[in-house]
C-alpha cells in the first residue's frame, strides 16, 4: 500500500503547529462558550493568547508522545482547529484522539470528519497503533455522528460524569481497532 | 450511621497511613519485581524498580500532590504491626464535576485473597463520598483481573466501558474495563449501615 500524501484529505490538510498563530486563534475561539463546553469538562477560562502560547510551547516540549497537528482548509489554507493523538501506552499501542474545530462556520460540514480520517490513517499506518480511543460528551451529538462516520464504535458510557446547567451528563467512550480500520478504509489506498 | 467519631482510616485488620520514606521503598521495590503484582496494578509496560527509584517516586508524588491538589495517596498498613501491605489511591479528581478515579493493590502474594483489599476499598469509598463529597468514582481494570472485578462488583460498581483489546500482554489482547459507582448507589448499599461490603455478608 502506498499513500500519496499522508497529510492531505478531501477538504483539509494536517499541518505543523505554529504557536504564535494558533494561540491567537484559540484566544478568539475560546470566547465562544459552546465551543469550550464541547471541548473540556473543566470550567472555561479566557486565557490571553500569550498565556496560551506559553502553555502550548511547554506542552509541545514535555509530551513527545503527543502528535499534534493544525487543521487547515485545502481551499485557502485557513486555520480551522487542531487535532492531537496522544499515545498513552506504547506497549499496547493505544492512543487517544482529541479534535477541535474552532471556526464555527465549519461545524457540521465534514471538515472535522475529514481531519479525523487523516488522523486515523496516520495513527494506523505511520504509528502502527493497535487501537485509537476517544471520549465525547453526551451533549455533543454532532461530534458523535462524525466519529461514527469516521469508523469509531461505541464502547460504553461513564454515567453522569459532568454537571452543567444543573444537569448531569454521561461521557461516551468510542474506539476503533486496527483491523476494523484496515477492513473499511485501508483498502482504499491499496494499489488495485 | 457514620459520624464524626467513626474512624476514616481504620478497618478491622488494616489502616490507611502515610508513606514511610525510610522503610517503604525496600518493601515496594520487592513488589515491583513480582510480575503477578505488576500486571494487576499497572497498565503500561512494567519494569522492576530499585529502592532508590521507589524513593524518588514517592518524592515526586508528594510534589505532585502539593502542586495539583487532586490526588490522595494512602499506604495500606497492618493494624497489628504497621507493616506496609499495599497502596490505595484516589486520583484525577475533578472537583467541579465531583468525580475521581480509584486504584488500589495489596503488594505481596500471601497477603492477597484475605479480604484486606475489600477493607481498604470500603475506607476509600467512604473517604471519596463522605469526606470529599464526590458524586461518582471510577475504577479501570483489565479483564484478566478477576479478583479485582469480583471485588468492585460486590461493592455495587457497574461495568460502564469496555475498551476492546486495549491491553496487549502475554501474547494476548485483553479488554480494559471501566467500572463506575455513584454516590447514591453507595449510600443506598453501605453508608447508612456504616459497614463495608464484607460485613454486609456479600
Amino acid at each position: 500500500m502506498t499513500v500519496e500524501d499522508l497529510f492531505r484529505g478531501k477538504l483539509v490538510c494536517l499541518a505543523g503547529i505554529e504557536p504564535e498563530e494558533i494561540s491567537k486563534s484559540f484566544a478568539q475561539w475560546n470566547r465562544d462558550s459552546e465551543f469550550m463546553r464541547l471541548l473540556d469538562t473543566d470550567p472555561p477560562r479566557l486565557y490571553s493568547s500569550k498565556a496560551i502560547k506559553n502553555w502550548l510551547e511547554k506542552e509541545l516540549e514535555k509530551t513527545p508522545d503527543m502528535y499534534w497537528f493544525a487543521i487547515r482548509t485545502l481551499e485557502d489554507d485557513r486555520l480551522l482547529g487542531d487535532v492531537t493523538l496522544s499515545v498513552i501506552n506504547w506497549g499496547s499501542r493505544e492512543a487517544f484522539v482529541g479534535i477541535a474545530i474552532g471556526a464555527r462556520e465549519f461545524w457540521g460540514k465534514g471538515y472535522g470528519t475529514d481531519a479525523m480520517q487523516l488522523l486515523l490513517r496516520y495513527g494506523f499506518i505511520e504509528l502502527n497503533l493497535q487501537r485509537i480511543s476517544l471520549n465525547v460528551f453526551e451533549f455533543n451529538q454532532r461530534a458523535l455522528r462524525s466519529y461514527e462516520k469516521a469508523g469509531f464504535r461505541l464502547e460504553g458510557r461513564q454515567r453522569q460524569m459532568i454537571q452543567r446547567d444543573g444537569c448531569r451528563w454521561d461521557i461516551i467512550y468510542m474506539g476503533i481497532l486496527r483491523e476494523e480500520w484496515m477492513e473499511n478504509y485501508g483498502n482504499r489506498n491499496s494499489d488495485q | 450511621m457514620l459520624d464524626i467519631q467513626t474512624p476514616l482510616f481504620e478497618a478491622q485488620d488494616i489502616r490507611l497511613g502515610p508513606i514511610d520514606h525510610d522503610k517503604d521503598p525496600e518493601v515496594e521495590s520487592k513488589w515491583t519485581h513480582d510480575y503477578e503484582f505488576m500486571r494487576l496494578m499497572e497498565l503500561k509496560p512494567v519494569r522492576p524498580l530499585a529502592p532508590a527509584m521507589v524513593k524518588k517516586g514517592y518524592e515526586s508524588l508528594e510534589k505532585e500532590i502539593e502542586a495539583d491538589k487532586n490526588l490522595f495517596y494512602f499506604t495500606i498498613r497492618a493494624r497489628e504491626d504497621d507493616r506496609l501491605l499495599g497502596k490505595a489511591v484516589l486520583e484525577w479528581i475533578d472537583w467541579t464535576n465531583g468525580n475521581g478515579f480509584l486504584r488500589l493493590g495489596i503488594g505481596s502474594g500471601p497477603d492477597r485473597g484475605r479480604g484486606l483489599g475489600a477493607q481498604a476499598l470500603g475506607l476509600l469509598l467512604r473517604f471519596a463520598f463522605a469526606e470529599l463529597n464526590l458524586f461518582r468514582v471510577t475504577i479501570v481494570v483489565p479483564e484478566y483481573c478477576q479478583a479485582a472485578i469480583a471485588l468492585v462488583r460486590k461493592f455495587g460498581f457497574v461495568e460502564e466501558v469496555r475498551r476492546r483489546k486495549a491491553i496487549l500482554r502475554d501474547g494476548s489482547a485483553w479488554d480494559l474495563l471501566a467500572f463506575g459507582l455513584l454516590r447514591s448507589e453507595w449510600e443506598d448499599a453501605f453508608a447508612l449501615s456504616g459497614t463495608t461490603a464484607q460485613s454486609k455478608g456479600g
